[in-house]
């Protein structure tokens, strides 16, 4: 049988994604330009059972998530720029109590109401920093419509393994523009489902690491009562202060992700095995570096690209290993230097990386990037 | 690689961008070709001038927006005057002759023909002068053919339009060759 296709938007694309890795729960706060994820999913969350609820604030809809996620639901909330900044104080909830859900930010200018129409990609460290103190971040950023369908089921796999938020953040041009998407068929791609408690509701402790780094999550409702805290907390939830058993567990959440970069890390690599000038760039700039890439071998100028998919954890083991290589590495960017700066700090000095930024609205052309291919040569 | 870049402008409202993501469509889903569109968004979509912008090509397409604009289609004055700057030489440009009352010069060619009053008059609702202009595109581009471009129209109109759409694409197509000729 004919795979069903269609010619949709990005954000409709999450949000279609979403409901094939079976989220059953959104709460949002509308906010351009990532409205249309909320307007799908309240159009389909009904047809398959799921709840939509249009919170009072981006907090609340934040709050709203880790409530139905600890309920059992896979739950979404979609937002942008100046809501990413009012869902940080629950993002840091949700990382401590180990609650998985996931976050569409689709990146607008900013900071603050910036400019709420135009593309950005100036989010990408309030991804990692946002909300305070030691905590896991993971950051998916697809460049195109198939791939942010496709990343956003991943993102519910991600959450619901390693028991921990993840944000899937388009820039507004790759959430806005359409694109032919091919659904997979139920089973074509893998989805995870956290790992229910194998022990009688007597014996179940939140936060049981005899289990491994990634505890057992009951659902609340199901017979299993436990205590949820944003403070420190021993394994059956109840808040601690003990040194020991705060550093252990501070450890242990930041090593979930850290431990299985390898599982979670995707990156593409084009021309890079012979490059002398290598692009990084996510998102749409990616597909301007592509073109820009494409452009300049024309010319005879050995470029390549690396393309992260994965932006949080960084693939800095392997962009150290390319540097090695590398005379020069340029960050087109739609912001002033986040990128730039995440790779100066994991190639330790073996290259130049110079920058090309815009926050004026405005994406980075295939020439920009040509041009300074030329000057850095 | 073939890469062909179109752009639908007009003032906001008159549907420009909905005649860009049924050129796309009718390329990606029905020529199977690959396409990208996107368009003018926020304060300027709404009033004054407004673009879609549509890309085609046999393979992945990397950059989304255009570059040099093969093909133009200006349905006002000031969509004229604000868009084509960077139409390619050896382009087309199709404009509504009764509002481009200067038309921009360059070394491309020129198509006009009275897009809304076809519309209102020939087809009998202003409303699918967007319809006439794609079916003008499809004849003055041959990126898609006349079969797929009508599917993608048939399919992305309300059931209760389907005829008037079909006639507004036909005259459209019709109009522009004669136009060209």
């Amino acid at each position: 049988m004919a795979k069903k296709v269609a010619f949709i938007q990005g954000n409709e694309a999450a949000a279609h994604g979403a409901i094939y890795a079976g989220c059953n729960f959104f709460a949002g706060y509308p906010i351009t330009p990532s409205t249309e994820v909320a307007e799908v999913m309240s159009l389909e969350l009904p047809k398959t059972g799921g709840k939509f609820i249009q919170m009072e604030d981006e907090i609340g809809a934040m709050a709203a998530l880790i409530g139905a996620s600890l309920g059992g639901a896979k739950v979404l909330t979609s937002t942008s720029g100046p809501g990413l900044s009012l869902k940080q104080e629950n993002i840091g909830y949700a990382c401590i109590a180990e609650v998985p859900c996931v976050i569409v930010n689709v990146m607008r200018g900013g900071p603050s109401t910036g400019m709420p129409t135009g593309p950005s990609q100036s989010d990408i460290m309030c991804a990692k920093w946002g909300t305070h103190g030691d905590h896991p971040a993971i950051c998916l950023v697809p460049a195109s419509v198939q791939e942010l369908f496709e990343e956003t089921v991943r993102a519910f796999s991600l959450a619901e393994k390693y028991r921990t938020p993840v944000m899937i953040m388009p820039d507004e041009i790759v959430a806005h523009m359409r694109e032919r998407v091919v659904f997979p068929e139920p089973g074509e791609i893998e989805v995870i489902n956290r790992t229910a408690p194998s022990v009688p509701p007597e014996q179940y402790k939140p936060y049981d690491t005899s289990f491994g780094d990634v505890p057992p999550l009951a659902a609340f409702g199901s017979g299993y009562k436990f205590h949820v805290t944003g403070l420190n907390k021993m394994q059956d939830g109840f808040p601690t202060t003990k040194a020991a058993i705060v550093q252990a567990e501070e450890e242990r959440q930041v090593r979930k992700v850290e431990a299985n970069k390898a599982d979670i890390m995707k990156w593409e690599e084009y021309l890079i095995d012979d490059a002398e000038i290598v692009i990084v760039a996510y998102g749409s700039t990616s597909r301007s570096a592509r073109y820009a890439v494409n452009a300049a071998r024309e010319q005879g100028i050995k470029a390549g690209l690396f393309r992260p998919i994965t932006f949080w954890p960084f693939p800095e083991e392997r962009l150290l290993e390319i540097s090695r290589k590398t005379k020069a590495f340029i960050t087109p960017e739609m912001s002033l230097g986040q990128c730039n700066g995440v790779v100066k700090g994991c190639i330790e000095g073996n290259a130049p990386v110079y920058g090309i930024y815009h926050v004026d609205g405005e994406p980075v052309s295939p020439d920009e990037i040509l041009n300074k291919m030329k000057e850095v040569k | 690689m073939s890469r062909y870049e179109l752009r639908f402008s007009g003032a906001g409202g008159q549907g420009l961008i909905t005649a860009g993501i049924i050129m796309a469509k009718a390329a990606s889903i029905y020529e199977g070709k690959q396409a990208v569109q996107s368009q003018s968004y926020g304060p300027e979509a709404r009033g004054g001038a407004s673009k879609s912008e549509v890309i085609i090509s046999d393979g992945p397409i990397d950059y989304p927006k255009v570059t040099k604009c093969d093909a133009l289609l200006a349905m006002t004055q000031e969509a004229a005057d604000k868009y084509s700057s960077d139409l390619k030489e050896g382009g087309v440009l199709l404009t509504d002759s009764e509002f481009v009352l200067r038309p921009p010069k360059g070394n491309f060619k020129h198509v006009a023909f009275p897009i809304m009053t076809t519309a209102k008059e020939e087809v009998g609702r202003e409303i699918v002068a967007n319809i006439v202009a794609f079916g003008a595109m499809v004849a003055l581009t041959g990126q898609v053919s006349r079969e797929n471009a009508e599917k993608a129209v048939l399919s992305s109109v309300p059931e209760a339009f389907l005829e008037l759409n079909k006639k507004a694409f036909t005259l459209g197509y019709e109009k522009a060759l004669a136009a060209s000729a």
